[in-house]
């Protein structure tokens, strides 16, 4: 595709490209400066971890603050679906840390965490490598944090408390990490894509990223096609994209298929028929309900059971709990247990006036947004999935994804 | 006010004090238990807590001033607050003047509990495990009625129902249900070595 | 125009269950023993109570906010 922007260059099996290489290929990094606030405002980019955030804001807030700021680069990517961060990292480490530096400039920060997800091996060790290629003073203004492999290490106050104590657990917000985070300083948490999107806006201005996009979206994003998919993987499109667009650049899908899972475990489960026409791009979607999350585009094969993998679901978002909060805790386990109950021994009715009760009560009752994305997700499953869940027979088709 | 009375009022203040602070440390235990029936909300069992605590002070006001007003001892008002600076019956006073000191800090910080923190007021209530035990031993040694029936039974009583209040708290274990899970958790994500 | 809000710290709270006592008509307790708030700014009567249970809350971790609404 020729509108490849932050994979474009080599090719992405030749690995890391070299320092040396990605600045004779793109010219050196700009300095960065209080106009680079300005510059991501107008571009409209928004952050793409999974939570949407605009970017421009989120940089003036921890701007607003006298105090120097700590920037975390979160390369944490706990969704086990996705794949983009690590590919990202993987093949063109110095995007991120142009970006990183960038923001460490721009926001006068004394620190700089590189924090990887720590079974992404691969990536840590190319972003390990492209850091110590940087010049100083750069190289030891940062350093390379291990994300714990759970799902709420990514999360951004976690990552902010495992900078400060070693604990990769969400924190009660607010105050939030932009405004009180690493010590006490402005933090800002930024998804690596987003930060090597900040390398290039940087270089070639804010109209330059609007002038990607479709159905009135802007910018590129990265997308993780997983499931029923002949080739699976990471593919960059235009926001605006729309899923079978997007499906048909990995060769389209592999099997017939009843729904995609759309934004990963955190996301939601959508009718195949519906999906198809739904643009990848974080606003429309917002305005449908729905949710990009971190990108992942997981195509559900018809002949398997949506009920069994739904339970096959919340039993692992109930075991990724970090136990810091009651209603998370205990109302992610009773919620697995009865959504395994319906998998293993059939529907009762019980069981569903359960699931839709307290998928309704858990929500907004965490420190963080852990339990919000699995009662979203249950919820979307028993829209999606309703015929299944109200007439589920006694097996337990599954098995791992 | 006679010498007699101020006595027999320093002496029957501080059995009360010692039935009031045994009851107090009893509820506090079955208030961290979650102790609860039909009948009885927790709530109760902490606004009694507190309310006893407050009026356990007021009872040892009335000890420790009938005691240091009482010219027959000649305490002075040094030894309700310098523990041990008494020359009658040493050890046994400064015992009671830590214990009530002790006890004072505890509800000190429980009124200004907002602004030091849940942690900081917890740490400091646990000085209760060190405050009622000493309050006892001074009971026991000043020793004035430690040889009346009445003193013994309720002493007896006051150890026994404290004793057993602590045996079961320390049989139950934390009553935060999510306390195991928790700490399972964070040994799972214990910090690496970083690179 | 302001207007009283309970806002409750989920890691600090361990459901005691204490403010759902003191304060029924704005608090229930979910099956696990939890506080689940009425998503209602607090009406004017209520206000003292709040406040107890506020004061009542064995882990400090309920708490009123007065926020500014314009209308």
């Amino acid at each position: 595709m020729s509108n490849l922007r932050l994979l474009a260059g080599p090719d992405l099996s030749s690995g890391a490209e070299a320092f040396a290489d990605h600045n004779s290929r793109l010219g050196a990094s700009p300095v960065g400066g209080r106009e680079l606030i300005d510059t991501l405002t107008r571009s409209g980019m928004t952050g793409r971890g999974g939570a949407s955030f605009p970017v421009g804001h989120k940089w003036q807030s921890v701007a607003a603050s006298k105090r120097s700021a700590v920037v975390i680069a979160n390369g944490a990517e706990g969704e086990p679906q996705s794949r983009k961060d690590r590919l990202l990292m993987t093949t063109r480490p110095h995007l991120v840390l142009d970006g990183a530096f960038l923001a460490a400039r721009t926001l006068r920060a004394k620190q700089v965490v590189i924090y990887v997800g720590d079974q992404h091996q691969a990536a840590w060790a190319a972003m390990a490598r492209a850091l110590a290629e940087r010049p100083e003073p750069e190289r030891s203004l940062a350093r390379m944090a291990a994300a714990p492999h759970r799902y709420v290490a990514g999360e951004s106050s976690a990552a902010v408390h495992l900078v400060d104590s070693g604990v990769a657990t969400p924190i009660t917000t607010p105050p939030h990490p932009r405004d009180r985070g690493v010590a006490g300083a402005p933090t800002l948490v930024q998804n690596v894509e987003t930060l090597a999107h900040v390398a290039l806006i940087a270089r070639y201005g804010d109209a330059w990223f609007r002038s990607a996009g479709r159905r009135g979206a802007i910018g590129t994003l990265l997308v993780t096609l997983a499931g029923a998919v002949k080739r699976p993987g990471v593919v960059e499109v235009e926001a605006g994209t729309t899923i079978e667009e997007a499906l048909a650049i990995a060769g389209g899908i592999s099997e017939p298929s009843t729904a995609v899972l759309l934004g990963g475990y955190f996301g939601a489960w959508v009718k195949a028929s519906n999906a198809s026409e739904l643009p990848l791009d974080a606003a429309a979607l917002h305005a449908q309900g729905l949710s990009l999350g971190c990108g992942v585009v997981g195509v559900h094969p018809a002949s398997r059971c949506g009920v069994c993998d739904t339970a096959r679901i919340m039993r692992y978002l109930a075991t990724e709990s970090s136990a810091q909060c009651g209603p998370c805790f205990f109302g992610l386990r009773a919620l697995s247990d009865a959504c395994s109950r319906v998998a293993e021994r059939g529907t009762n009715r019980e069981d569903i006036a359960r699931l839709k009760r307290w998928s309704v009560e858990v929500q907004g009752r965490g420190a963080c947004k852990h339990p919000d994305g699995a009662v979203i997700f249950l919820r979307s499953a028993l829209n999606t999935f309703s015929d299944e869940f109200a007439a589920h027979p006694a097996h337990w088709r599954q098995q791992p994804a | 006010m006679s010498t007699t009375l101020l006595w027999y009022t320093t002496r029957g203040a501080g059995a009360v004090s010692m039935v009031l602070l045994s009851g107090v440390v009893v509820l506090g235990i079955l208030s961290a238990l979650r102790v609860q029936t039909a009948g009885w909300p927790r709530f109760l069992t902490t606004g009694l807590h507190r309310n006893l605590a407050l009026m356990t002070l007021v009872f040892l006001a009335l000890h420790i001033v009938t005691a240091v007003i009482d010219p027959f001892t000649h305490l002075g008002w040094l030894t309700a607050v310098v523990p041990f600076s008494s020359y009658y019956r040493t050890i046994w006073l400064g015992l009671g003047t830590i214990a009530f000191e002790l006890l004072l800090a505890i509800v000190v910080t429980s009124l200004i509990r907002g602004f030091i923190g849940h942690v900081a007021w917890r740490l400091v209530h646990w000085l209760a495990y060190a405050s009622w035990p000493i309050a006892i031993i001074h009971g026991i040694g000043t020793g004035t009625d430690t040889q009346s029936a009445w003193s013994i039974v309720l002493t007896i009583a006051c150890v026994g129902s404290v004793a057993a209040a602590v045996g079961y708290r320390v049989l139950r274990g934390s009553s935060d249900p999510l306390a195991s899970a928790r700490s399972e958790f964070r040994a799972g994500i214990a910090r690496r070595p970083e690179q | 125009m302001s207007e009283l809000h309970l806002t409750i710290d989920r890691i600090k709270c361990d459901g005691r269950g204490l403010c759902a006592e003191l304060l029924p008509e704005l608090i229930h307790l979910d099956d696990w023993g939890y506080p689940i708030i009425a998503p209602v700014p607090i009406p004017n009567q209520l206000a003292p109570h709040a406040q107890r249970a506020v004061a009542s809350c064995p882990v400090l971790a309920l708490a009123l906010k007065r926020t500014i609404r314009s209308k």
